[in-house]
């Protein structure tokens, strides 16, 4: 751009934006490679002058100035264009010549997000790498007293329940009397959240689902796995591999037609039904996949025409009071698997959330509840849903815990935790430690991404293009160009993996406070940390 | 870790031979308490089966207290047994007031309760007790209950013994249960000292309780005034026996399973295993984790022994028909029977209960993975 150009309001500088590509020229090959990957085109070709000037130190007319032109990378500096910072550049460069470098300083580029009054939608994460989560440690360590477990060789039984658990003396009586008893399942106590078939491109769904079948099949983890909402693939519905699954339905009823034909035809009942209310990533709101992911195939999975997006109301919009949204649902999902089938909610996290706990407490037939915290994830949302709405997860799983302590039903209707689970990659000390404070288990999204295919997405606003449909690993997308970067097998290694790690480390963290025979829910003695006010507030130790 | 010793025994005997085995298995305890149940008396109390037994510690204000709310009660004194302490300190055990062991007649209007009300009512009566002495930190009751005794107190026990003067004549019984302490997490209070009692159930442990808060959680959201306390993490494992036995109305075969329930693949081949799943997951939150060796004995005097899942903590059964005792160690049943045959002794392992019912004539092990006798 010339000095003397009129610029706009918009117009940005490369200091403006959040990445900055750092190229090398002297060991560009210009293969081309890295803006071809470039899932934005945030750089191309460009073409660069040169003045050279040879001064003599004779006389001044032997000066001489020349001119050259060279071949390099340009970053581009428009809105729509700008780099993300996924390095996938980085990744295909042969010769290590280029990289995205985040800007230390403010991004001017934030400001400018809202072109035609539309704000900045993304997918991804809250961006925010704090953690309470992070911050509690496992203080009650069996020293001499009492021995500390043998992780590596003691017996173990990490398993939740997933279900409405009568109190002891209903389960006798109804035992004696053959009254009905809700279903439970025994479960692992980490399970794969609601990522839709849709949200996430076909190879991840099949490598996810492949991975979970393995892990109970041969490894014999009952881990499960959620939907999401966007159906189920017809075959899936089934098959044998439908027990593994928990059957998500929310204000979108996408794919329900489908699941709903093919009840009669189930050979297994589905693990649970989950009715979404609420996601931590953007509570309030309903969920949304963006036109340039709705292709063929999920636009029929979801029984919907091609290529327009699809919000899903934020709340079921037929039912207007928590007695139709929450007792009549599940009542009416029970009833159409025979009441064989437990049916909970999920919520997002919220100060509310103690009045839904409350009203289902009072539910026969509500089996869970999920909440969501604030650190959950998405494939699409408005940014500001997900950098300023929400709750922690860690002080709304422990009220709603100590309430129903309270009123003695802590073993009746197990509470799962999910959002920011690992966002930092201390996956099974969060796990642990929100079992402690309560939780029957938890629920992972990101995680799974990041460690079963390598999705680059971090807290610091890298990447987040899921809604785009452009991820560049191709977890998120629905273009068999890019999916088919993601070998289902791998992906489904990656799931096996992440488990059994999982499960060796929880044994670490549990072994030494002394506990193998059950999952030490609600054992908040063993939690510490080192912030007065999070320990008050969480009813836990305060250690320094 | 503690050290326990119980005896079952068909003529009665005085609690010093229960010391005695405490005193051999020295090693494990360190005079921070001792805890003594005697139960099925012999002496003066085995004219008074059914009288109901107050024991406890009180100051002379504390006595003073008592007297009057007992009588506002309808509670008559029919019988007492006075422990005069020496007057010369003896080293780690302080002085108190009055050790009360005190046999009382029913109130009149309870006259044609039935048992399960009186029962109650005498549990709230101690309850009661408690919490005025707990005010004004000049009572202490350990039990109050027909055929019971219980004294503790801190110190060696073979000081505490003959500090109390338990070699009495008057002093005998057909069960008794000890247990010489081991200070560890909790500060040193008397309500921490093993045996615990509930209404007729008595446990001793030793070995900490890991799984401790989410047990006691549940017990106290119960809503079941008896299930208070928790002065030591040992206190649930009576509350326990007393939820399984009288709560649920299971029999003591299933307390293991209540405790420390058979792990899916073989709870699968259990001839139970429907029944026992549904007790699983529903006692979830009563799931213990060890280490501890659990002895008990019921409101019939039946005595029994049971081990964590993991069995990491000693425990052995041996005797002859018409004595048999349990202990921490070997040397303590030495001490007590040993003209027994040594290789009848027994040493419970983690899927067992080894029982003595009041009988006295065998040990029986019940096993986890044998089929339960079932009130259904």
């Amino acid at each position: 751009m010339s000095a003397n150009r009129t610029i706009s309001p918009s117009s940005l500088s490369l200091k403006d934006l959040p990445w900055q590509i750092d190229w090398k020229k002297d060991r560009c090959t210009l293969c081309g490679q890295c803006t071809a990957v470039c899932p934005v085109h945030a750089i191309e070709l460009g073409v660069f002058r040169k003045r050279n000037l040879v001064t003599s130190i004779h006389r001044v007319e032997d000066n001489q100035t020349s001119f050259e032109t060279f071949y390099g990378i340009r970053q581009k500096t428009t809105l729509p264009e700008a780099c993300i910072g996924c390095a996938m550049c980085a990744m295909a460069c042969p010769n290590d010549a280029i990289e995205p470098k985040p800007n230390p300083g403010t991004p001017r580029f934030k400001f400018h997000l809202n072109q035609d009054g539309e704000p900045r939608k993304r997918g991804g994460r809250r961006n925010s790498t704090e953690s309470l989560l992070d911050q509690i440690k496992f203080i009650r360590i069996s020293m001499l007293t009492d021995p500390a477990l043998d992780a590596g060789r003691h017996e173990f039984e990490m398993r939740s329940l997933l279900g409405r658990v009568l109190p002891p003396e209903e389960n006798m009586r109804r035992l004696r009397t053959n009254g009905w008893i809700p279903p439970v399942r025994e479960i692992y106590p980490l399970i794969i959240g609601g990522m839709s078939f849709g949200a996430l491109s076909p190879t991840m769904w099949e490598g996810l689902q492949m991975g979970v079948a393995y892990l109970n099949e041969e490894l014999g983890m009952p881990v499960r796995i959620s939907t999401g909402e966007g159906g189920c693939p017809p075959r899936l519905l089934r098959s044998r591999f439908l027990k593994y699954v928990i059957l998500q339905i929310a204000s979108g009823y996408f794919g329900w037609d489908e699941i709903i034909h093919a009840i009669p035809h189930m050979k297994e009942d589905p693990c649970a039904i989950e009715i979404k209310y609420g996601q931590g990533a953007k509570p309030g709101d309903g969920g949304l996949l963006m036109w340039h992911k709705v292709n063929k195939l999920i636009a029929a999975i979801r029984g919907v025409p091609q290529g327009i997006s699809l919000p899903s109301p934020p709340t079921h919009q037929t039912q207007y009071s928590i007695e139709e949204s929450v007792a009549k649902m599940i009542q009416s999902m029970s009833m159409a698997w025979g009441f064989r089938v437990p049916v909970y909610p999920k919520i997002s996290a919220s100060s509310t959330s103690l009045a839904v706990l409350n009203n289902l407490t009072r539910n026969d037939f509500a089996s869970a509840l999920a909440i969501d915290g604030e650190d959950g994830g998405t494939g699409a949302a408005y940014s500001v849903s997900m950098d300023h709405m929400g709750h922690p997860i860690a002080s709304c799983i422990r009220d709603n815990y100590l309430n129903l302590v309270k009123i003695g039903k802590q073993n009746e209707i197990p509470i799962f935790a999910g959002g920011g689970i690992g966002k930092n990659g201390n996956i099974a000390a969060n796990a642990a430690a929100l079992i402690m404070l309560g939780a029957s288990g938890v629920q992972i999204g990101k995680y799974v991404m990041q460690a079963a295919a390598g999705c680059i997405g971090t807290e610091k606003d890298r990447c987040n293009v899921c809604n785009l449909g452009i991820c560049p690993k191709g977890i998120t997308s629905q273009d068999p160009r890019l999916y088919r970067r993601l070998d289902p097998e791998t992906v489904a290694q990656r799931v096996v993996d992440l488990f059994v790690s999982f499960d060796t480390e929880l044994k670490k963290i549990v072994a030494p406070l002394g506990r193998s025979t059950s999952l030490p829910i609600g054992m908040s003695d063993a939690l510490g940390i080192n912030d007065y006010a999070a320990a008050e507030r969480l009813n836990i130790k305060y250690v320094v | 870790m503690c050290r326990l010793f119980a005896l079952t025994s068909k003529e009665p005997v005085s609690p010093m031979e229960a010391i005695k085995a405490l005193d051999v298995m020295k090693e494990g305890h360190d005079g921070s308490g001792v805890g003594i149940m005697l139960r099925d008396l012999g002496g003066p109390f085995e004219e008074m089966k059914d009288a109901p037994i107050l024991s406890g510690i009180f100051t002379e204000e504390g006595i003073r207290r008592l007297d009057l709310f007992m009588m506002d009660q309808g509670f008559m004194t029919k019988y007492k047994v006075s422990i005069k302490v020496p007057k010369t300190n003896t080293s780690g055990i302080p002085r108190r007031g009055l050790y009360l062991i005190r046999a009382y007649e029913y109130p009149e209007h309870w006259d044609g309760l039935d048992k399960g009300e009186v029962e109650r009512r005498l549990m709230m009566t101690r309850l009661k007790i408690r919490e005025m002495g707990e005010e004004k930190r000049d009572m202490i009751v350990f039990s109050f209950w027909p055929d019971t005794i219980m004294l503790k107190e801190l110190g060696d026990p073979m000081d505490v013994g003959h500090y109390l003067g338990l070699d009495r004549k008057d002093l005998k019984a057909r069960v008794i249960m000890a247990q010489g302490r081991q200070n560890t997490n909790y500060a040193i209070d008397l309500y921490a000292c093993h045996p615990f009692f509930i209404k007729g159930f008595t446990t001793m442990t030793n070995g900490e309780n890991t799984a401790f808060i989410p047990i006691k959680d549940f017990l106290s959201s119960r809503d079941y005034p008896g299930y208070t306390g928790y002065q030591s993490d040992s206190e649930v494992f009576a509350h326990i026996l007393h939820y399984a036995m009288e709560g649920l109305g299971l029999g003591l075969d299933a307390y293991k399973h209540v405790m420390t329930p058979l792990q899916d693949k073989h709870l699968e081949k259990h001839p139970d295993a429907s029944f026992l799943k549904h007790l699983k997951q529903s006692c979830r939150q009563l799931i213990i984790d060890g280490p501890n060796c659990v002895i008990g004995t019921l409101p019939d005097n039946t005595l029994f022994m049971a081990q964590d899942r993991k069995k990491l903590r000693p425990g052995v059964v041996g005797g002859r028909p018409g004595m048999f005792a349990f202990s921490s160690e070997i040397c303590g049943l030495d001490a007590v029977i040993p003209d027994r045959d040594k290789s009848r002794d027994i040493q419970p392992m983690h899927l067992d209960t080894a029982i003595v019912s009041p009988d006295r004539q065998e040990v029986k092990i019940c096993r986890q993975t044998e089929p339960l006798a079932l009130p259904l």
